[in-house]
């Protein structure tokens, strides 16, 4: 008797509780807009933040009461881009694929301050107990891995130098490492340009060459010999524009410390010098 | 109804008995969701919600229980209340106040069987409370695994940045610290309260 009475209770106990479940979902329904979730499979859903929303839910919001554009991911390929412009009904032109480059290949080629840093592991730490860097340089990469740690995509390394490289097939372009990197030496640039210019420092020739052997010394050979005219060296740096560089690889032959490269040439950031 | 009782329950949810570092129920999200400070807020403030109203549901269901006999069946039962209950409030805040469903976001969810929960009614039971002090319970119950939580996490986040070796690194430091913290509760065990 006692487990009939058993079975039962906890019969009967289901069912109600079922059964004000299946009323309580039909009155306290939220009708959401079905495009919601179709906008949430297209986006990567990596919450990267590098459409400038709390991540994919906030960007697919945005999209679907069109205060963002259907392109507003940066993640997103051209693929992905083309569903969403689906979903919301729109055409969108193709965009062009960009990805992150870090502006420095010094590392162990830096001169340092310290013979050795026993700090935080963490780029930010290093700029403020070490005095603005562990590197005599001030404007080179730390290599504590800030920037791979901010990384969603497993794109951003320290490599054998122990600079900060991005790795090209993975990195989207959502900028976050350039967020964290507290050196601000990370931009973007077209993947299908490879010429890159890995210097950011501003100091002259003489203190650029004495700090690290891979620095650029604001020569201007580049700046002289560019046919199409789109290098230009301000503050004694190099800067490429990428809507005038053909990747003619002038200014890769005639820099004097090979540090100008064709990323997509050689495969990977490597200066010679 | 004695001040001082409710006062008893508390002090003893909060620090002497503390869910985590004592009673160690609900080790699960406190291992889990602890490697940010937001996050282990939210998991907190959850589990107070959750642990509070459980424990008012859970009072006359016991009634019913005991009245048919049927105190064996106390586990089965309070699990299928909880569940019920959580999924019935998460659609209820979803519709009627969207903020706090926000905040609360995936953690609601996330404790709907988790075992401090669970343990809170069976506790109130076997504690034999009434239906005010079982809800105290509850409430501060909850209010201890919030504490525990936030220090753990406040913790961990220095943890991140240390180097321990590199066979403790991640998840043993951080139970390593996790036992710390329990023996460091154990402190609370001499309290007397004086009446």
């Amino acid at each position: 008797m006692n487990i009939f009475y058993a079975v039962l209770t906890l019969g009967v106990l289901s069912a109600v509780f079922g059964l004000i479940l299946a009323v309580a979902s039909k009155v306290f329904e939220v009708k959401t807009d079905p495009r919601l979730d179709l906008l949430l499979d297209c986006l990567p859903g990596a919450n990267c933040g590098g459409c400038g929303y709390a991540g994919c839910a906030g960007c697919a919001a945005a999209i679907l009461e069109k205060k963002a554009p259907v392109n507003a991911c940066p993640s997103c390929t051209g693929q992905q881009t083309s569903r969403i412009a689906a979903v919301m009904g729109v055409e969108v032109k193709a965009l062009e694929r960009r990805v992150a480059f870090v502006r420095c290949s010094g590392g162990d080629r830096a001169g340092r301050k310290f013979e050795r840093y026993v700090g935080l592991e963490d780029c930010v730490a290093a700029m403020k107990v070490a005095g603005n860097g562990t590197l005599q340089c001030s404007y080179g990469c730390l290599g504590c891995g800030t920037c791979t740690a901010a990384c969603k995509f497993d794109a951003i390394h320290i490599n054998a130098n122990g600079v900060a490289e991005v790795d090209r097939e993975k990195c989207t372009c959502c900028m976050q490492c350039a967020a964290a990197c507290p050196r601000k030496i990370i931009v973007s640039m077209p993947y299908a340009v490879g010429v890159v210019m890995p210097c950011a420092n501003h100091e002259k020739g003489a203190i650029a060459k004495a700090h690290c052997s891979v620095s650029c010394i604001g020569c201007r050979l580049c700046e002289k010999n560019c046919p199409a005219g789109a290098i230009t060296v301000n503050n004694n740096v190099a800067r490429i524009d990428y809507d005038k560089c053909t990747s003619c690889g002038t200014c890769v032959a005639k820099c004097p410390r090979k540090l100008l490269t064709d990323i997509n040439a050689t495969g990977k950031v490597e200066p010679v010098a | 109804m004695q001040w001082t009782t409710l006062f008893d329950i508390a002090l003893g949810a909060i620090l002497v008995n503390n869910f985590i570092l004592a009673q160690f129920l609900g080790i699960c999200p406190f291992m889990g969701v602890s490697k940010k400070m937001d996050t282990a807020v939210g998991m907190g403030f959850a589990v107070i919600f959750v642990m509070g109203l459980a424990s008012a549901l859970c009072y006359p269901v016991n009634l019913l229980l005991d009245s048919l006999g049927l105190g064996y069946m106390r586990t089965v039962t309070f699990i299928l209340v909880i569940a019920a209950l959580v999924q019935f409030v998460e659609m209820f805040l979803k519709k009627s106040i969207p903020t706090l469903y926000e905040a609360l976001g995936v953690y609601l969810p996330l404790i709907t069987t988790n075992c401090a929960v669970l343990g809170v009614v069976l506790l109130n039971v076997q504690n034999s409370y009434n239906f005010i002090e079982s809800v105290v319970y509850g409430i501060t119950g909850g209010a201890g695994f919030l504490l525990a939580i936030v220090l753990f996490a406040s913790i961990r986040e220095r943890l991140e940045f240390s180097e321990p070796p590199k066979a403790f690194r991640g998840f043993p430091i951080a139970l390593v610290t996790a036992g710390l913290m329990a023996l460091c509760f154990m402190g609370f065990q001499g309290l007397q309260i004086p009446w």
